[in-house]
């Protein structure tokens, strides 16, 4: 620290005795305007040479109660600006926490349109959507006849680390691509990673029409 | 003319003369080319800032409108192509030089007495450009990043009890959603910089405060004590002035690292847009940039009953190792005298980059692609040996297990599975399974299972 200042020293030296010619001052200049990435440190230079302009009296100023006061109120006022800027900025970002999306049946199609025994991907909407969402809105379930009425509705998220397993009909399996966790057609784990049996949707026939309950991603 | 106006504008604001203490200041001697790589990163921030201002002009940042303003600017936008690409390869340079920048720190114990803070300020930074790559990743807002979204909520919910708050926070929502994408726009381009140049001011400013550390050299020890005095007197025996003597060599790299990413964002381009990023389209293979390779393969490596622990206390160890050298402040700075450090960063490197080789190969995924084995593979007409070739395809054994170098990794190759198993092994083991394999006994038939075994065992030498 010393040497620095030293150092700065020096230099404010050379400029009072103008042994620097005024032209080496304009060919610095051009140097580091030249180069846009020394603007950080161009900016830090400016602390540094504030710290060093202004250092503390060498004696604190005299605590009258006069001063205490202003000190203690503007220390309180300045916590309340930064509560009033600060508090409702968070509030809103932890609003995901408080708002509970409703839950709702979504149809995904007639009964006749499944066979039994069969497992098909099915797509409907979120709960509610925001106008916005687009195709984020969409959100897929396996779905499977099960016997006339009954039927099985899976996530589509591993309970690994929620990728999108894969029915594959011929081995009766789900898959998934990202770290190889398998499941049986019940939905427990045959082999790899995932921790739990995959998670199923509330589904049930109404008026004919095959709805799937919409839900939370499971997190488990 | 030119003159007044600076000498004005120095006289009224001090700029040039603060700007000439912090370029000239005096800085030891022989620094080197290891000393490059902080300044490296600082250029790259700075091409990233520039870049990514650019490209927030034509992005929306609206869950169902991101891809196709993506697909605009990759596709039609003057100079849109060059530009995400530059913004693509910046930020490997940027995760890449950071991490170079705190292993030659670490190495030359440069973190020492009086520079502890400039050690936890970079650990700060080194975090932040961690969470800047990974949140950028997911602006890319395709299929892949939408799983991204969700792998990672999926790793904040193994968290105990906060878990799955966390989770829908990073969501915003029970699911992806129109909320999901801003809120990550936000903390990329306004929270997350914000208190990036926050960080770089004051690591520059303890940067110039305490001079940068000189090189090590063999026995000598900090002591904090003795060694402001030292260093002062190091400076003012050999100092070199910062500018021009050191900083060409900053210079030097940093336009050779901008040159390179410009010329791989001209001739590589910038990542190409998976699918729309739609949640309902399960044909998805889902992985991180190059830069978190490593950590998706440690996640697929695991042993199932550390996971939690891993993804978990993983970060959070991590992090409070950051803070550590803070509190090993004096005694010897080369790395010499201090083998276990050198050791930790080879480590660390070897690591990063074996699980980089393993994420990069995925052998643990399923290969969805696989095709049904050739007959110059099967090598038989006898009709049960060629049927049992056909099931192998279609029940999804070669997803897992290949075959003369067709089918997937996941399993044991069983190219030549008859030297290993009698027959009634094999047969055992499909029915029945393995510690990591499903078992078959009720998707097949007990003929099904005679063609299997009957083909599988054809298979050696």
């Amino acid at each position: 620290m010393r040497a620095l200042a030293q150092a700065g020293e020096a230099v404010d030296q050379d400029y009072r005795t103008g042994q620097r010619a005024r032209t080496a001052v304009i060919a610095d200049t051009m140097a580091w305007s030249a180069g846009i990435s020394y603007v950080g440190s161009n900016v830090v230079s400016l602390a540094f040479r504030a710290e060093r302009g202004m250092e503390p009296a060498a004696s604190p100023p005299v605590v009258t109660p006069r001063r205490r006061f202003l000190a203690r109120l503007s220390l309180a006022l300045s916590g309340l600006i930064g509560a009033v800027a600060t508090v409702p900025v968070i509030g809103f970002l932890l609003s995901p926490l408080t708002r509970k999306a409703p839950r709702v049946w979504r149809p995904v199609g007639p009964v006749g349109d499944f066979a039994i025994g069969q497992t098909v991907n099915v797509v409907f909407e979120d709960a509610s959507p925001l106008p916005w969402a687009g195709v984020t809105a969409r959100t897929a379930a396996w779905l499977r006849r099960d016997d006339a009425e009954h039927f099985t509705a899976f996530t589509v998220h591993c309970t690994h680390l929620g990728c999108p397993v894969r029915w594959v009909a011929d081995a009766q399996l789900f898959l998934c691509p990202c770290h190889g966790g398998v499941y049986y057609s019940d939905g427990t784990v045959s082999a790899g990673p995932p921790p739990k049996t995959l998670p199923q949707y509330p589904v049930r026939v109404r008026s004919g029409q095959v709805e799937i309950q919409t839900s939370p991603i499971p997190i488990v | 003319m030119l003159q007044r106006v600076l000498a004005w504008l120095d006289d009224r604001s001090g700029l040039i003369t603060a700007s000439r203490h912090a370029l000239e200041h005096p800085v030891p001697p022989r620094t080197g080319w290891w000393y490059v790589f902080g300044s490296a990163t600082l250029i790259a921030f700075i091409l990233q800032v520039a870049t990514g201002i650019a490209l927030s002009t034509a992005y929306v940042p609206s869950s169902g409108q991101a891809y196709e303003s993506l697909r605009f600017i990759s596709e039609q936008a003057l100079l849109g192509r060059f530009l995400r690409g530059m913004h693509y390869f910046g930020a490997s340079a940027m995760v890449l030089l950071v991490g170079i920048h705190v292993s030659r720190t670490y190495w030359m114990a440069a973190y020492k007495f009086p520079r502890e803070l400039n050690w936890l300020t970079g650990a700060v930074l080194l975090l932040l450009t961690l969470a800047l790559a990974f949140t950028g990743q997911l602006l890319r807002w395709d299929q892949t990043a939408v799983w991204s979204v969700i792998v990672g909520a999926a790793q904040a919910g193994r968290m105990p009890i906060v878990g799955p708050e966390i989770a829908r926070f990073i969501l915003a929502g029970d699911t992806i959603g129109g909320a999901t994408l801003s809120r990550f726009f936000a903390f990329h381009v306004f929270f997350i910089p914000a208190i990036v140049f926050a960080f770089i001011g004051l690591h520059l400013l303890l940067v110039l405060r305490h001079g940068i550390s000189e090189r090590t050299r063999d026995g000598n020890r900090v002591d904090p004590a003795t060694y402001r005095e030292h260093y002062a007197s190091l400076l003012k025996r050999e100092g070199v002035p910062f500018w021009p003597d050191a900083a060409w060599r900053d210079v030097v790299f940093g336009a050779a690292m901008v040159a390179t990413i410009a010329v791989l964002a001209l001739v590589v381009g910038p990542p190409e847009l998976s699918r729309p990023p739609d949640p309902s389209i399960l044909e998805a293979y889902p992985r991180p940039d190059w830069y978190f390779l490593w950590y998706f393969a440690v996640l697929a490596l695991t042993p199932h009953h550390l996971e939690t622990f891993i993804i978990v206390a993983g970060p959070l160890l991590f992090g409070a190792a950051l803070l550590l050298p803070a509190f090993f402040n004096k005694g010897f700075r080369s790395v010499r005298q201090r083998p276990w450090a050198a050791l930790l960063v080879v480590f660390m490197w070897t690591t990063i980059v074996s699980f980089w080789v393993a994420g990069e190969r995925a052998d643990w995924s399923p290969d969805f692609a696989a095709q049904p084995l050739p007959a110059s593979v099967v090598r038989s007409t006898n009709t049960e040996v060629v049927e049992g070739a056909r099931l192998f395809h279609a029940k999804g054994c070669e997803f897992c297990h290949a075959i003369d170098g067709h089918g997937g990794k996941r399993g044991p190759d069983l190219s030549d599975v008859r030297g290993r198993m009698a027959p009634d092994q094999i047969g055992t083991r499909i029915t029945n399974g393995g510690p990591n394999m499903p078992a078959y006994a009720r998707t097949l038939a007990p003929e099904q299972v005679r063609a299997l075994v009957a083909f599988l065992s054809t298979r050696g030498p």
